[in-house]
């Protein structure tokens, strides 16, 4: 439902190797059912940020989180949380396919393998469902026993969205989805997230300022590790009220 | 890169104040070519509207070009897109300037009716109004936009009176309808100029500020 939030950044503060900053006071809301964009420069701590929603900077010791991201009003910073959960309910894409080096099949099936179906009727129901789910069914469904090696970029990228889709996540986070892909892909996976925010909360990191713009619905811009302006997206491409988003997005940065 | 785009808006800004000056010259030689009973520079008038639509046109063709090739966004997005729009309402009052001169040869070839009186008080203020829009359009951000759109009603206050004086006349004699028609329409095109300057006035205010103001009470500064 538009207008809920999904999930609540709070004073956020995140640390690489215990010391260095690289986050500062985030504040954010995360509306529920909708797309949310982050932009900025390099470096600025946006993939940093997405990173934090699953999670992921814990694979590395010494990374320090301060304040809290409230997930469905859970604080999932808490040492509590129960990361491999976690990391179903909030998937995550990345900038290059990460197909595994097995068939298109089993890509799907090995997720859901970890979480007990083992019922092959089972599996090739969930397989097909979130292969349509992707838009990749029609593509995919002759050679389901071939190597997702064999799949295009696009297709690849569309194969690892059908994976995370496969556990019925409630959040995915897409760090750059498209910018490995050529123009048709890309629109494919844009016109799949848009399909997707319905039953979806979706986090996107991109560079693409008319991606931003096409897709979210919300944008929030970065810069040195703060949270310089959030808002609509109708809002930060036409009429900024920060002078920095003014300059980012109309190309005039730095 | 952006140096290049910057040049590029640089160049329209420029293009839409020639279309402005050469408007502007249009309606003060029209109301000229009426009150000096110069046919003349009325016809010169007429001729020269092929200019306003030449820049008209490729004042559009420019906005277009750069919208695809650039994709503007904020600020650019909004002065390009206001460009547009002022530029219809410029090459509008530039078919009204041709209006007044045909008025005025038909006019011309008839005796005065009576002196003008309300037509140059109100040329006069349509013209202030065009020229101070185009001023805030370059300057961006002042009063001056605000200040046009209470100019209007000024023009719209000499357009009743200068119907309900001509109505007297045209009640006392039926034989001068006919002319004094002719005088309430150049009052009317007049108006419609400063409707126009109002137009991009408003225009202005959005471009500054990213709120559309128009059909609204007056708006706030």
């Amino acid at each position: 439902m538009p207008g809920m939030i999904e999930i609540e950044v709070k004073d956020l503060n995140f640390y690489y190797s215990g010391s260095l900053r690289a986050l500062n006071k985030i504040n954010l809301s995360v509306h529920k059912s909708a797309v949310t964009a982050l932009i900025g420069p390099s470096g600025c701590g946006k993939t940093t940020l997405l990173r934090c929603f699953n999670r992921l900077h814990d694979l590395y010791p010494k990374n320090r989180y301060e304040g809290e991201i409230l997930f469905q009003g859970e604080n999932i910073l808490s040492g509590v949380t129960d990361l491999i959960n976690l990391r179903s309910r909030i998937g995550m894409v990345f900038q290059k396919p990460t197909p595994f080096p097995m068939s298109i099949f089993d890509n799907i099936a090995y997720g859901l393998k970890l979480r007990g179906i083992k019922k092959r009727s089972d599996l090739s129901e969930r397989v097909e469902r979130a292969l349509k789910h992707a838009a990749l069914w029609d593509e995919a469904k002759d050679k389901l026993n071939a190597s997702a090696y064999d799949l295009s970029g696009g297709q690849q990228q569309r194969l690892v969205i059908a994976r995370a889709l496969a556990v019925n996540p409630e959040v995915l986070l897409f760090d750059e989805p498209t910018s490995a892909l050529d123009p048709i892909s890309a629109a494919k996976i844009e016109e799949l997230m848009e399909m997707l925010k319905k039953e979806i909360t979706i986090i996107i990191v991109t560079h693409n300022m008319q991606q931003a713009a096409r897709i979210s619905d919300y944008t929030a811009l970065m810069y040195l590790g703060e949270l310089i302006e959030f808002g609509d997206t109708d809002t930060i491409f036409v009429n900024p009220q920060n002078k920095l988003t003014e300059e980012y997005i109309t190309g005039r940065f730095g | 890169m952006m140096g290049i785009f910057d040049e590029e808006l640089k160049s329209l800004r420029e293009r839409v104040l020639k279309l402005g000056v050469v408007v502007e010259n249009a309606i003060r030689d029209s109301v000229r070519a009426l009150i000096e009973r110069d046919s003349e520079l009325a016809k010169e008038v007429i001729k020269r509207d092929h200019l306003i639509n030449a820049l008209d046109v490729g004042i559009d063709e420019e906005c277009v070009r750069l919208i695809a090739l650039r994709q503007p966004m904020a600020r650019d997005l909004r002065f390009i897109t206001t460009t547009m729009k002022i530029t219809t309402d410029l090459e509008r009052m530039g078919d009204l300037a041709v209006n007044i001169a045909e008025r005025a040869i038909e006019l011309n070839e008839e005796p005065l009716l009576k002196p003008f009186v309300n037509i140059p008080k109100m040329a006069e203020v349509a013209q202030s109004m065009v020229k101070d829009t185009l001023d805030a359009f370059v300057t961006g951000c002042s009063r001056l936009p605000y200040e046009v759109i209470k100019r209007d009603d000024e023009v719209d206050e000499l357009t009743v009176r200068n119907f309900e004086e001509l109505l007297s006349f045209m009640i006392q004699d039926p034989k001068i309808i006919p002319l004094a028609v002719k005088r309430t329409y150049i009052a009317k095109y007049l108006e419609r100029i400063a409707d126009h300057a109002t137009n991009i006035a408003e225009m202005v205010i959005y471009m500054c500020k990213g709120k559309i103001i128009r059909h609204t009470e007056m708006p706030e500064e």
